[in-house]
């Protein structure tokens, strides 16, 4: 007997959607950890910018180094997204029916679809014009500079809505796709189930509680030098003798 | 005293009153519109929403319209929104209930009157499109019914039995968000019957096969993996794993067939 072949694309855009997604969480938590070295000192978030501008390597800072980064997670980004919004309800009546559905289920993974839906959705808004800044202003970035910006730019409230929608999109989206593929060895689905609820909710609080903090103190030095703007921080050890 | 009452056995204490709204609509009489109807009864020992619903339709309204055969959660046509979930009526007590109850008919499935809905349609239309049956090898006479089978190693049928506990309930279904947005969407209860065949060593069906049946969006990637369906699985099948399980597969399968590796020589 002959057969139509089905077309092999849905399981190449199934794995991508969870793979692009991954990987976009992976991203968004060593941002986290990065952006709050500030916690530690300007200092400290002095160097790791200066790192990833290749400034170690390249005795120099090549701030390009860092919107090539950013174009390869906007590009990620769009991908994914794409991806994602075929899951989207496609029409007000899917969205009526999805809806109903949800609120008469009170169900917990029920709903925490409906926040990636949401957490995504608003993304779209809030990452872009920050992408958009990193990319055309890749030198923009240090404990002066981001201070200005999330002060004296007004950039805050911005950052604000992201934080929560991405950290809770990240964390969510990794626990669902732990779910979906399923993890070696997880017989007992229910304990399974607990236990990632656990992980996942554990790492998130982390990563939103180091975001927010981190936030507050580029608003307080962005306060503190608020007369100041444009100024850039340099580090005591490396003053004077290595300007260019 | 105050306290009398707290104070009592269990067992003398008042009977609660059950309040339970259904909601009705009969599609064979469309001039009258979809409605609450609500009957209060006293609640018995051991109660069932079974026992209920069948005392409501004795002695209250003959015209309520469900469905029961089994009693006994094995013949899944008792399944219906039991207070916002899918559940068999037989299998919930309504000491689990409070006393407000609100049913109503299971969604996705046409709707023949009340809380009757006629699942069975639905289940066939799905076994044939996943053709949920062994597909052995036959002979040029046809399958050859004289043969004794092969053996089954303990653990293997063990394995095939657990999945195939399903009742065809539908409750997995209706409680799934992809289903109740998209009617083409063959749900858990479908991708569970192929694990179940991918097991059987008697189906000569391989991976390549089952990826035509259900590898798209309409199938295993469809799946949003909202876990309604596992969470309300009255026979507590393990949809979860089986869905993500027959994900992997499917995924591979899909995967490899770039090169053409998996296209089977028909
Ligand atoms: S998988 Fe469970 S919920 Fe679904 S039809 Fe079978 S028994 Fe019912
Ligand atoms: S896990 Fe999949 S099949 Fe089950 S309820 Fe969710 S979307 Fe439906
Ligand atoms: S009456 Fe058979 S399952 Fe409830």
């Amino acid at each position: 007997m002959s057969r139509l072949r089905r077309s092999r694309l849905p399981a190449r855009l199934d794995v991508t959607q969870t793979l692009s997604g991954v990987a976009l969480a992976l991203f968004i938590w060593g941002h986290t950890l990065f952006v709050s070295s500030i916690l530690i000192s300007k200092d400290a978030m002095w160097t790791v910018t200066r790192m990833f501008e290749g400034y170690f390597i390249l005795g120099r800072p090549l701030p390009v180094l860092v919107s090539i980064a950013v174009a390869v997670v906007w590009a990620l980004l769009l991908v994914h997204a794409l991806l994602a919004l075929r899951k989207f309800p496609a029409s007000y009546r899917q969205y009526r029916a999805f809806r109903e559905h949800r609120q008469a289920m009170r169900h917990a993974d029920t709903h925490l679809w409906w926040w990636q839906v949401v957490t995504g959705f608003a993304m779209f808004f809030l990452a872009s014009p920050h992408l958009y800044k990193m990319l055309t202003q890749p030198a923009a970035i240090g404990p002066y500079a981001s201070g200005d910006d999330v002060w004296s730019g007004a950039w805050w409230p911005l950052y604000l809505l992201l934080a929560f929608s991405v950290q809770l999109h990240a964390g969510i989206g990794v626990y669902r796709a732990a779910l979906k593929w399923g993890l070696p060895g997880g017989g007992d689905g229910a304990r399974t189930r607990r236990r990632l609820r656990v992980l996942f909710g554990g790492i998130t609080a982390v990563m939103l509680a180091l975001g927010l903090l981190s936030l507050a103190t580029y608003l307080r030095i962005g306060y503190e030098h608020r007369d100041r703007v444009g100024e850039r921080y340099v580090p005591a050890s490396v003053a004077a003798p290595e300007q260019p | 005293m105050n306290d009398a009452a707290a104070d009592m056995p269990a067992e003398t204490q008042p009977p609660r009153r059950l309040r339970i709204s259904v909601l009705r609509y009969n599609p064979a009489e469309p001039e009258r519109a979809p409605r609450l109807q609500t009957y209060e009864l006293e609640e018995a020992d051991g109660m069932t929403l079974f026992i209920a619903l069948n005392e409501i339709r004795e002695i209250q309204d003959p015209s309520l319209q469900f469905d029961f055969v089994c009693r006994a959660g094995i013949c899944g046509s008792c399944a219906m929104v039991i207070n916002g979930r899918p559940g068999l009526a037989c299998r919930t007590l309504t000491t689990q209930l409070p006393t407000k109850i609100a049913l109503a008919p299971l969604p996705v499935f046409e709707l023949i009157g009340d809380l009757s809905v006629n699942t069975g349609k639905w289940m066939r239309a799905m076994s044939e499109r996943v053709e949920t049956w062994v597909h052995a090898q036959e002979t040029a006479q046809g399958a050859d019914l004289d043969r004794a089978e092969a053996r089954m190693e303990p653990e293997q049928a063990e394995a095939i039995y657990e999945l195939d506990r399903c009742i065809e309930c539908g409750c997995c279904v209706a409680a799934c968000g992809t289903a109740r947005m998209r009617e083409d969407f063959v749900g858990a209860v479908a991708i569970n019957k192929l694990a179940r065949f991918r097991l059987d060593p008697r189906d000569l069906r391989d991976d390549g096969d089952f990826y035509e049946l259900i590898g798209d969006d309409d199938g295993v990637f469809g799946c949003m993996t909202l876990l309604g369906c596992d969470d309300v699985c009255p026979k507590d099948l393990p949809l979860m794993t089986q869905l993500a399980y027959m994900r992997r597969k499917m995924a591979a399968a899909g995967w490899r067939g770039a090169d053409g590796a998996a296209a089977t020589p028909d």
